[in-house]
């Protein structure tokens, strides 16, 4: 099934790249539309099994990949929630962007050639995230590295699509060059690419150090963070985010596949997957909070000034981004995993929305001249006012919210809760963004649809619905935008903390969708009563013995770190460890009921297994049930007040933006222009680049090698005349000359020593 | 030698070709070229079939010289024609013989004038060069690596550019130099040892003084023929002026000439100097894939920009060879497989839109992706190939490499990762210039896309860079086993060796050894 779900979209790129012509352009988008349909009818079959059922997860070996020595990696695809849930995000929002795409691209020449490079993006992004070890992960990696460079560039004959293109490939490069050395270093440590070898040893090396650069250096956290420079530059993190808004230089499909949905956050998987490194890396943690806090920042803030209606989505993009790493970066990988989850329901449907706008406006992007065209697309209107709320984090606490209200909430909670400076400064820039996210939110629909028509009449008259081709897909994003938070909430970032606590906080929705998954629990719980109980004894006697007066905190370490035992002295820790630790969860829960000690007894457990390995004592998202309220409203509030806000700038008072850019002048530029990070690299290191090229090529070569090396001796010998007199005819006679003359010197001397 | 001689047969039978070529052929103008061409193509497709089967009888998990002959040369002294090929040398021999007849289908049109000479020139020179991989005699393999020059030579200096006297003479200076200290160091070592027998050498190591003389005088030729820094100048000019099908065996097989010189000379006969210059090799690495990356950047002519990223790329595969552990140098000889393919398919990338404008300058194509759809398609795959995106041969090579790099020394796989950016820097600078961008020359938009002859040729290189980087196995299986002699008898050598001043670095190897 998984082999489906993976190679089916690699089919329809073959098909359609390499018979484009003989099945013309309706047989391409069928075929590639068709696939990629299927393969998420599979995912979401594996989704149930593996990730909300009680399958195991496993890996299907294919072939040996490169073997050389100890060095062996194989293609493999590897099926856990981890996998599952990216490979449902990947194929479900790929074939809502491959049908969008019938409709959008239905006036461009070269249809065919576009579908086939969607269909090669999504099999490149399914390798990146089945895989099994590192570097075919690196295959993946880079080869939606490749998609997003021709479908960025897929306007060929725009040269600003063409150097957006090159630039989002080398920028990526410079991540991937830390990757690159990422992977080098674990296999000098742990002598494997393969995870479960990794994970197994992790907690060995935790205290392992190695020479890097010439400093006896913590191994982990230099592969670390080696890795992670790969995540900045795939997830366009600040420093190497500028490649992300030049991206929007493609046709909108792509943004909304590949630069929201799918392809940006592979860094935010990157470090989930290797959630066992970065654990036994504190320092690498931080790194990632401050940098994931920052961007979320920064990204906020450049977004309030620009006036592409995709540049803007593109910036709140790369700040989300931001938000998913700080969690990760307080050890809440659940968390920062639904928000991917959710994100790329809303963001995909943003951009969409975007396209129908733009589709309808006859391709003007610049929201200065758009507005008051609400009523004439009243669908695209509704659509992107539900992907704003979102986006923005709207709901009723205990009631019901928008998908972004829960996860962003869950990762600003974590964030707080891990207590931490670094998760303090993340939480509070997290507010801040959180407050100008709502705001260019609102900005984004006020002026875009709101207000008086600014566009041409021209313009105006041919302003029309979408087609339902492109609408459908919207209403399918829509339904994930609405709902994915509410259902999901329990099973990525769900506590047994949580029935606890709620009593005198907000209540977060019950497991009211998860029928199913009690019924799995119970099914278990009957299959492994005997050793749960035994376990659950055993856990429970630990437990006392410690006598601590925080039983509580203790208890959570020890459990863990049992089941982390388990997987340290096993070579395949999943299968085992993922039992026991699932046992001790239901035995929590059902045998225990009284004890309000419970730890596993949540879904988030159950549906995690054992894909993402917390450390004992960081478990933030558990934390994170048991903030103080003002923690849990307060981003509520933030995004409540940058609409309002927005709604006092763009409807109620027009003139105040004006009045703002002229009070603060220098601030406005400095975000206007993006910070200036464009200028400065291209100031530091591409005019260097360059000039260093130039100066290699004529100083360097020429003037220095050349005229010491052969011009000068030919200089020297045309003076004098005699060595090479007439090279221009003779030189391959000189040659063959010395040749001969050496040939008989050689043999005479053979046949002197001979005597 | 009860066996038939199969290397000689492979080795001599273009050469017979060639013959026949030059004394068999009469009558008009036209049929003689016509026949000749024909001739060359089923000389070397037999000769690549040949190549095969050879293949077919190569046993892959070995690590001993197969198929060798031997016979007396010089019976006095002991100089013996002596043949044999391991699973290092055997992939050479394939690379050349598959090269071959795709070099005479490319030349097919594009060379018009001599078409007898030239063809004759090429089998000659594959002769030439299946007898470097095969040689294991030194004044055999000496007469062979020498040998292939003159064709070459002749080959640019004939048929090249309109600069082509300047280029083949720089060319001639630089590997005069190495050449004649080579034979210099063929004849010391014959001295101190009384044989010419590589096989033998190669498992009685000379005393260590006169090592490093040695390692430097076959460092000085093969250097210039990788080539490394600060012996490159000679490539970007020949290239530019040779013929197409010139470039493409240049780039393709000749520079791998030096790369299978260093692990033929100078790491197995000489261990205990290559462990002393090792830094030296990587220092001289890094330096050429930095400073020829910069270089390319700036570069107008298509194919000196290629040219210079040949040199970069030839800093991986000698920063490999001396890691001096299995990745390291099996990454090595991948590299200069891949880069085999895939600098030769550039260069009749480039030979294509040169046979139609008859410029290599790159501001004077652009946009061509409109009508040559399929051209760009091709050209990509090879750019991406170039770049060492995984799933190309490219990919495998320059990965293992800095792996092995790596596990070495950390701060030299640091500085030789960069290459990665900077390769991708100038790979796709090079395409978006050429093939993408607004169309703004007449007459590179009146382009016609591939013909059938361009795609005989290009179509086979295709399919090998993916399907090697998806299966590399077919290659680096064979090759482990040598490799792994190479490695476990170097480090026999140093750890044996007498001095103990490099105690640290031989327990700091022996322990690599025993990670492998």
């Amino acid at each position: 099934m998984e082999l489906l779900a993976v190679f089916l979209p690699l089919f329809a790129f073959i098909v359609a790249g390499l018979f484009g012509k003989q099945i013309g352009d309706i047989g391409c988008q069928i075929v590639t539309s068709a696939s990629v349909i299927i393969a998420a009818v599979f995912s979401v079959i594996l989704f149930f099994e593996v990730g909300l059922g009680d399958y195991e997860a496993y890996s299907t070996i294919l072939t040996r990949w490169i073997d050389s020595g100890t060095f062996q990696v194989n293609w493999a695809l590897r099926v856990d929630t981890l996998s599952v849930v990216m490979m449902c995000v990947i194929n479900i929002v790929s074939s809502c962007v491959h049908i969008y795409s019938i409709g959008y691209m239905s006036h461009d020449a070269a249809k065919g050639r576009f579908m086939a490079y969607l269909s090669l993006f999504t099999f490149a992004m399914l390798m990146l995230v089945t895989a099994d070890n590192l570097l075919q992960l690196f295959f993946g990696w880079e080869g939606v590295g490749l998609a997003s460079y021709l479908l960025i560039g897929f306007w060929n004959h725009k040269p600003s699509a063409n150097a957006a293109a090159q630039k989002a490939f080398v920028v990526n490069r410079v991540g991937d060059f830390g990757l690159a050395l990422g992977i080098m270093a674990v296999f000098v440590i742990f002598g494997s690419l393969d995870f479960d070898v990794i994970f197994s040893q992790v907690s060995d090396f935790a205290d392992y150090k190695f020479v890097f650069l010439g400093y006896e250096l913590h191994a982990l956290t230099v592969a670390s963070l080696l890795l992670f420079m790969g995540a900045v530059g795939k997830s366009a993190q600040l420093g190497l985010h500028t490649w992300l808004p030049d991206a929007m230089e493609g046709p909108t499909p792509v943004s909304a596949l590949i630069h929201a949905a799918t392809m940006v956050t592979a860094g935010v998987f990157l470090v989930a997957r290797m959630s066992p490194l970065f654990e036994f890396a504190p320092v690498a943690l931080i790194v990632v909070t401050v940098f994931g806090a920052t961007t979320a920042f920064v990204a906020a803030t450049i977004g309030l000034t620009q006036f592409d209606i995709k540049r803007v989505i593109a910036y709140s993009t790369m700040s989300q981004l931001g938000y998913m790493f700080f969690a990760l970066g307080v050890s809440a990988y659940g968390a920062a995993m639904f928000h991917l989850m959710t994100h790329a329901f809303f963001k995909a449907l943003l951009f969409l929305g975007a396209g129908s706008v733009i589709h309808a406006m006859s391709d003007e992007q610049d929201m200065r001249n758009m507005g008051g065209i609400a009523k004439k697309i009243p669908a695209t209107y509704t659509m992107m006012w539900i992907g704003s709320l979102a986006l923005a984090g709207v709901g009723i606490p205990g009631i019901f919210g928008f998908a972004g209200f829960y996860s962003k909430d869950m990762v600003l909670e974590a964030a707080w809760a891990d207590a931490s400076w670094f998760g303090h400064y993340a939480y509070w820039m997290g507010i801040a963004a959180a407050v100008m996210t709502a705001f260019y939110s609102g900005r984004l629909i006020f002026m875009t649809f709101h207000g008086k028509p600014r566009a041409s009449k021209q313009v105006m008259s041919h302003i029309h619905e979408s087609p339902a081709v492109m609408l459908a897909p919207l209403y399918v994003l829509a339904f994930g935008a609405i709902f994915a938070g509410f259902l999901f909430y329990n099973s990525f970032v769900g506590s047994a903390h949580h029935g606890e606590h709620d009593a005198h906080h907000i209540a977060k929705p019950l497991a009211s969708g998860d029928h199913h998954d009690t019924a799995m629990i119970e099914s278990t719980t009957k299959r492994n009563a005997k050793e749960e109980i035994k376990k659950a004894a055993g856990t429970i006697k630990a437990g006392i013995e410690t006598q601590v007066s925080n039983v509580e905190e203790k208890m959570i370490g020890h459990a863990e770190s049992i089941a982390e035992d388990h997987s340290n002295g096993d070579l395949n820790p999943r299968a085992k460890s993922d039992n026991d630790q699932i046992d001790a969860a239901h035995t929590d829960k059902h045998t225990n009921d009284h004890d309000d000690k419970a730890h596993f007894a949540a879904t988030k457990e159950d549906f995690w297994k054992n894909t993402i390995f917390i450390r004992a004592g960081n478990d933030t998202v558990d934390a994170a049930h048991g903030v103080d309220l003002w923690v849990k409203l307060l981003p509520l509030i933030a995004g409540l007040f940058g609409l309002g806000l927005s709604y006092i700038f763009y409807i109620v008072a027009p003139g105040l933006p004006e009045k703002c850019v002229k009070a603060f002048k220098y601030p406005h530029q400095l975000l206007f222009n993006k910070w200036y990070f464009d200028e400065l690299y291209d100031a530091l290191i591409v005019k260097n680049a360059l000039r260093l090229g130039r100066v290699f090529a004529v100083a360097g070569d020429k003037n220095i090698i050349d005229r010491l090396g052969p011009d000068g001796t030919a200089l020297a010998s045309l003076k004098t005349g005699t060595i090479f007199g007439k090279i221009q005819s003779g030189f391959i006679y000189h040659y063959a000359f010395i040749m001969i003359i050496s040939v008989i010197g050689l043999v005479t001397w053979f046949f002197m020593k001979a005597w | 030698m009860v066996d038939f001689p199969l290397l000689t047969a492979i080795t001599f039978l273009p050469l017979i070709g060639a013959l026949l070529i030059i004394f068999g052929i009469n009558g008009k103008q036209e049929d003689v070229d016509n026949n000749a061409k024909h001739m060359a193509l089923f000389t070397s497709l037999f000769t690549f079939a040949f190549g095969l089967f050879l293949f077919m009888r190569f046993d892959p998990t070995s690590s001993e010289f197969q198929f060798v002959e031997q016979s007396n040369w010089f019976r006095q002294i002991g100089i013996d024609y002596h043949m044999g090929v391991d699973g290092i040398s055997i992939f050479f021999v394939l690379l050349s013989v598959f090269l071959t007849p795709i070099c005479i289908v490319a030349s097919w049109n594009s060379i018009k004038k001599r078409t007898r000479e030239y063809m004759a020139a090429f089998l000659i020179l594959e002769s030439l060069m299946i007898g470097t991989f095969c040689a294991l005699d030194t004044v055999l393999f000496y007469v062979f690596f020498e040998g292939v020059l003159i064709p070459m030579f002749i080959i640019i200096g004939v048929w090249g550019g309109p600069r082509r006297v300047y280029s083949s003479y720089k060319f001639f200076l630089y590997t005069l130099l190495g050449s004649v200290l080579m034979l210099l160091a063929i004849l010391v070592l014959f001295m101190q040892t009384g044989t010419t027998n590589i096989v033998e050498l190669m498992e009685n190591p000379v005393a260590r003084d006169l090592q490093m003389f040695l390692w430097l005088a076959f460092f000085a030729s093969f250097a210039v023929k990788m080539p490394m820094w600060p012996v490159h100048t000679w490539l970007p000019d020949a290239h530019v002026e040779a013929p197409t099908a010139g470039s493409v065996i240049l780039a393709g097989v000749l520079l791998k000439m030096g790369g299978y010189g260093f692990l033929r000379f100078s790491i197995p006969m000489l261990p205990e100097a290559t462990e002393y210059f090792t830094p030296m090799v990587f220092w001289l690495s890094i330096i050429a894939i930095i400073y020829t990356s910069l270089v390319a950047l700036v570069q107008e002519d298509m194919k000196k920009l290629i040219a210079y990223s040949s040199v970069a790329h030839m800093g991986f595969v000698t920063l490999g060879l001396f890691t001096l552990n299995q990745q390291g140098v099996e990454g090595a000889i991948f590299q200069m497989l891949s880069h085999g393919l895939i600098s030769a398919a550039l260069f009749l990338c480039v030979g294509v839109v040169y046979d139609r404008l008859h410029t290599r300058e790159i501001g004077r194509y652009g946009g061509i992706v409109k009508n040559m759809p399929r051209y760009a398609t091709v050209f990509m795959i090879f750019m991406l190939g170039s770049v060492g995106l995984p799933g190309t041969s490219g990919f495998v090579g320059e990965f293992l490499t800095l792996l092995g790099a790596f596990r070495v020394d950390t701060t030299v796989a640091f500085f030789a990762t960069t290459g990665m950016v900077l390769g991708a820097t100038y790979m796709l600078m090079l395409y978006r210039r050429v093939v993408f961008g607004p169309q703004h020359n007449e007459d590179a938009t009146k382009m016609k896309d591939l013909n059938q002859h361009e795609y005989i040729t290009l179509v086979p290189l295709v399919l090998l860079v993916i399907g090697l980087g998806i299966f590399p196995g077919y290659i680096t299986n064979a090759i482990a086993p040598s490799v792994e002699k190479l490695v476990t008898r170097y480090e026999q050598a140093i750890a044996s060796a007498p001095d103990t001043r490099n105690a640290d670095t031989t327990t700091q190897n022996a322990e690599t050894g025993a990670q492998q």
